[in-house]
């Protein structure tokens, strides 16, 4: 344990313990302060419990959907070969990428009850009014598997990546047919990797806010209850509500690793990943259509969001698509004093609170994994418990504990200023970078430092040709994930946001309720556009990096 | 489990009827990768009961052929016959044989006593007698004690052991063996080499098993089949392929030789190295017509190094203690011949004489 290795951890640990640790147990004495009766209020509450359950359902929902997506195109991309599969994996991950509100503003155009699709059912069976409404929870949990599947794909097909198919060779050969080796080998070997990706969407269907907010038609979820109860300023009821949000996200972490490490097997070998051609006709054809339609069905939003961007605002009604297109949309949000603000701060806050999580997330990457100190495991355990904290609740958190200055309870006053955002940014991203520079830290040989040092160079030569080379991958991939999710960020800015640091998100929001589609839509595009460039950046930086050093 | 199952056990459960080892024929099997010959026409006999290796190095079609047999790739022609019966587009769950892969393949989520017991679940056994047969066929390869383990708790060699208690509780057809050594440690391996020849004679077995390992296939079968770019180049027991090779790519393959010109004179034959002649009787595989071009295979322990004047002139060029005897190179006229014996007389640097020991040596054509 050396000196220097503590003058960095401590004063980390501190800051941490500040902004991540100290505002949840705010929150949980906030919901205790009158000595539980917030408590009471909550549990006789119809409308509390409510939401509870419908959260907790809709979670569930959201699970088994996203799985009955996920697993199947996992294995028919991973193990079969047809027309189109390179087409439809390209665009597979499309959802992904799609920030939580433009995800839900799209499906409104799309298949709410003046959208493209709706109206062109209801004009095609001469209907006279809407065949759906897209709203209530199933509504919600259609919105929900469209963006969460990617979660289960991902996870399933890395897992089939590396699954040894002589397992179901001997299985076969041993005579069993293909549902019993399914249920007996195949499902078995897969559970680790589905319940990572169930525990993904589980928890972002628990935070998720703007989807019950669009479509929820009055139905109650915790995320917009514990909204209503702050815009009541019934602060006391916020703190009970975002409590139980934040403890039901910590049950459904537990029990999905406890699924996850029961059931945790190392595969010794490596087995040939062979893709079995459709070879009959018929079945072919089928999988051409198939996939034309999941393909357009994936890339739909995206297109619609970036059709109505060229929408006149105001003139699209009762029609199939928007009638009148123009330029004009872009050319006033680069221009409009009122318009332009939203995009500089989206930028400068997510450049702030990424530049932040980068060295940050490095510091903390290199003493979990490189360095031996007491408090490790705490650092650890501070920098990615806001992972398993809904943003909502990292939000109400923030706004209780940076409301005033009281420096003897620990408190600044941050909120109503420009940089509560910015440091609710950093907080959610911060386990994005720290577990991925953790992750490729720890594919370096430890000894390799050693033997810099050893070679006789400095503590910063071996920094910056050793240490910061190999976290490097990482740093990309963390630091990129960390800035999408920052300038998409839409629940936490919800509730801390001034007139003065508003967001695109925010703005979006105001649009859509003055009916300005197309301005709205422009602004979506734009952060589709700021997403795609920040992949491809990473794209080009990854390139670029010098070979990783591996043991 | 659904209807298409239970139909599938009754399959496997005729195929099973008659347990006594099967004869395996393959009848010009040929397969292509994205137009590459894998196997080329390829026709083996295995009798019912015997232990056929298939050796060749990597990429020679080894593999691909057991696959093929085992029923997980399609032959594009030819035909795989048991007993005479065609079973080519039989598929693998319903063919009755018993597999044993190169990393063994056992089922990381079951116990040991499960995995074994994993094949008798398909063919409609109950519970209670799964069980007692999974034991009794760990207790046959010494691993009783261990059936409740995890597979991931045992050895490499324990491993190996559940893989063939595995294929072999099913009293199959015929038993595939892919590489099954190959994972193991030198010392083990030479044990379990021995043990395997035992396990596979006692229970009657017909086995193909595939190796790149000569002495593992010399070791346990009872006959061996060379392939090369998915030919066959030869077939016949580990002394006619070591002792009569066909073909000069035989002779390279199997066993350590010199190659060198010979004048063959029907009878016997006229080896020439620095100036010196020696004749020797010969064997050609492929009848009596002399060979214009042949070349004498010279095994190194045909060989020895003497003082005599009528042996070929060479020197001494490196030295090996290899226990029971000595393994020396010596140089003759820019030949080098390997040759092991017991004398230790020679030193690296010395002129001797080497003199060919025994015949008769095989003659391939160049």
């Amino acid at each position: 344990m050396s000196r220097r290795t503590l003058l960095i951890a401590l004063p980390l640990i501190a800051a941490l313990i500040w902004i991540v640790a100290f505002p949840n147990v705010a929150v949980i004495a906030g919901s205790l302060d009158g000595g539980g009766m917030h408590w009471v209020e909550f549990m006789r509450s119809p409308s509390d419990r409510e939401a509870l359950w419908t959260s907790l359902w809709i979670s569930v929902a959201s699970v088994i959907a996203s799985t009955a997506i996920g697993l199947p195109l996992a294995f028919l991309l991973q193990r079969a070969e047809f027309p189109g599969r390179k087409v439809l994996s390209a665009v597979a991950t499309l959802p992904a990428a799609l920030p939580p509100l433009v995800g839900v503003i799209a499906f409104l155009f799309l298949y709410g009850e003046s959208g493209a699709i709706t109206r062109t059912v209801q004009s095609l069976l001469h209907l006279d009014a809407a065949p759906w409404a897209l709203s209530g929870p199933w509504a919600i949990v259609f919105v929900h598997a469209y963006t969460m599947y990617v979660y289960v794909y991902l996870f399933v097909s890395a897992a089939l990546e590396n699954y040894d198919t002589s397992l179901d060779d001997a299985a076969r050969g041993l005579g069993h047919g293909p549902i019993r080796r399914f249920m007996r080998i195949t499902l078995p070997l897969l559970t680790p990797a589905l319940a990572g990706g169930a525990l993904l969407v589980f928890m972002s269907s628990l935070g998720s806010f703007s989807a019950p907010y669009v479509f929820g038609g009055g139905l109650r979820v915790l995320s917009t209850q514990i909204i209503n109860s702050k815009l009541n300023d019934a602060m006391g009821v916020a703190f009970v509500e975002t409590a139980v949000l934040a403890l039901s996200a910590v049950a459904g972490l537990l029990l999905l690793r406890w699924l996850e490490g029961r059931r945790q097997y190392t595969i010794t070998s490596k087995g040939r990943a062979i893709r079995t051609p459709i070879r009959s006709r018929g079945v072919k054809l089928f999988a051409i259509v198939l996939s034309t339609l999941v393909v357009t069905i994936l890339v739909l939003p995206h297109g619609m969001v970036l059709l109505t961007a060229f929408a006149v605002d105001g003139a699209w009604t009762t029609q199939v698509l928007p009638p009148e297109y123009t330029l004009d949309n872009f050319r006033r949000l680069l221009t409009d004093p009122q318009l332009l603000p939203p995009i500089r701060n989206t930028v400068v806050m997510a450049f702030i609170a990424t530049a932040a999580n980068v060295v940050v997330g490095f510091v903390i990457g290199y003493l979990t994994v490189l360095r031996k100190f007491s408090g490790r495991k705490l650092l650890e355990i501070l920098a990615v418990l806001p992972w398993t904290i809904p943003p909502t609740a990292i939000a109400i958190g923030l706004a209780s504990t940076f409301d005033s200055f009281d420096p003897w309870h620990g408190k600044v006053l941050l909120v109503g200023t420009f940089w509560i955002l910015p440091l609710a940014y950093f907080i959610r991203g911060l386990p994005l970078v720290t577990s991925a520079v953790q992750s490729s830290l720890r594919q370096m040989e430890p000894s390799v430092e050693d033997a810099a040092r050893g070679l006789g160079a400095s503590w910063w030569l071996t920094m910056k040709r050793v240490v910061i080379p190999a976290a490097k991958p990482g740093l990309i991939a963390g630091a990129v994930l960390a800035a999408i999710t920052a300038i998409g960020e839409f629940v936490a800015t919800v509730l801390l946001f001034t007139l003065s640091n508003r967001t695109i998100s925010v703005e979006v929001l105001q649009q859509l309720r003055s009916q300005a589609f197309g301005t709205a839509s422009a602004y979506s595009v734009l952060l589709i556009l700021m997403t795609f460039i920040l992949t491809l950046t990473a794209r080009w930086l990854q390139g670029r990096s010098e070979p990783m050093i591996v043991q | 489990m659904g209807f298409g199952d239970s139909q599938q056990q009754q399959a496997v459960v005729t195929a099973q009827d008659t347990s006594s080892p099967a004869a395996l024929t393959l009848d010009r099997v040929t397969r292509r990768f994205a137009g590459q010959l894998a196997v080329d026409a390829l026709s083996l006999e295995i009798n019912a009961g015997e232990l056929l290796a298939l050796v060749g190095a990597s990429g020679s079609g080894k593999t691909t052929t057991l696959r093929m047999v085992a029923g997980y790739e399609a032959p594009d022609a030819g035909a795989i016959r048991l007993d005479g019966r065609d079973i080519t587009s039989l598929p693998p769950e319903k063919r009755g044989f018993g597999m044993v892969f190169q990393h063994y393949a056992l089922f990381p989520h079951l116990s040991v006593q499960d995995n074994v017991a994993f094949g008798l679940e398909a063919r409609g056994v109950g519970t209670s007698e799964r069980r007692k047969r999974a034991l009794q066929a760990l207790d046959n390869v010494g691993l009783g004690p261990k059936a409740a383990r995890q597979v991931q708790a045992l050895s490499g060699g324990e491993q190996q052991r559940v893989a063939m208690a595995r294929a072999m509780v099913i009293q199959p057809r015929v038993l595939l063996l892919d590489e099954p050594l190959s994972n193991l440690d030198p010392t083990l391996r030479e044990e379990m080499r021995t043990e395997l020849r035992a396990t596979l004679q006692r229970a009657a077995v017909t086995a193909l098993f595939v190796t790149h390992d000569q002495e593992d296939a010399f070791a346990i079968a009872d006959r061996v089949a060379l392939l090369q770019d998915g030919r066959l180049l030869q077939h016949g027991t580990p002394e006619q392929l070591y002792d009569r090779p066909a073909s000069r790519a035989v002779a390279e393959f199997i066993g350590r030789a010199a190659l060198v010109p010979a004048d063959d004179r029907g009878t016997h034959a006229r080896i020439t190295l620095g100036g010196v002649s020696q004749d020797a009787a010969v064997t050609r595989v492929g009848g009596e017509a002399m060979l214009p071009n042949a070349l004498a295979v010279l095994r190194p322990e045909a060989l020895d190094i003497t003082q005599d004047d009528s042996g070929w002139p060479g020197r001494v060029t490196a030295r090996r203690f290899a226990g029971a005897v000595m393994a020396y190179s010596v140089d003759v006229g820019g030949v080098s011949l390997e040759i092991l014996t017991s004398s230790r007389s020679g030193a690296v640097g010395d002129a001797v004489r080497v003199m060919l020991q025994r015949d008769p040596v095989a003659l391939v054509s160049a």
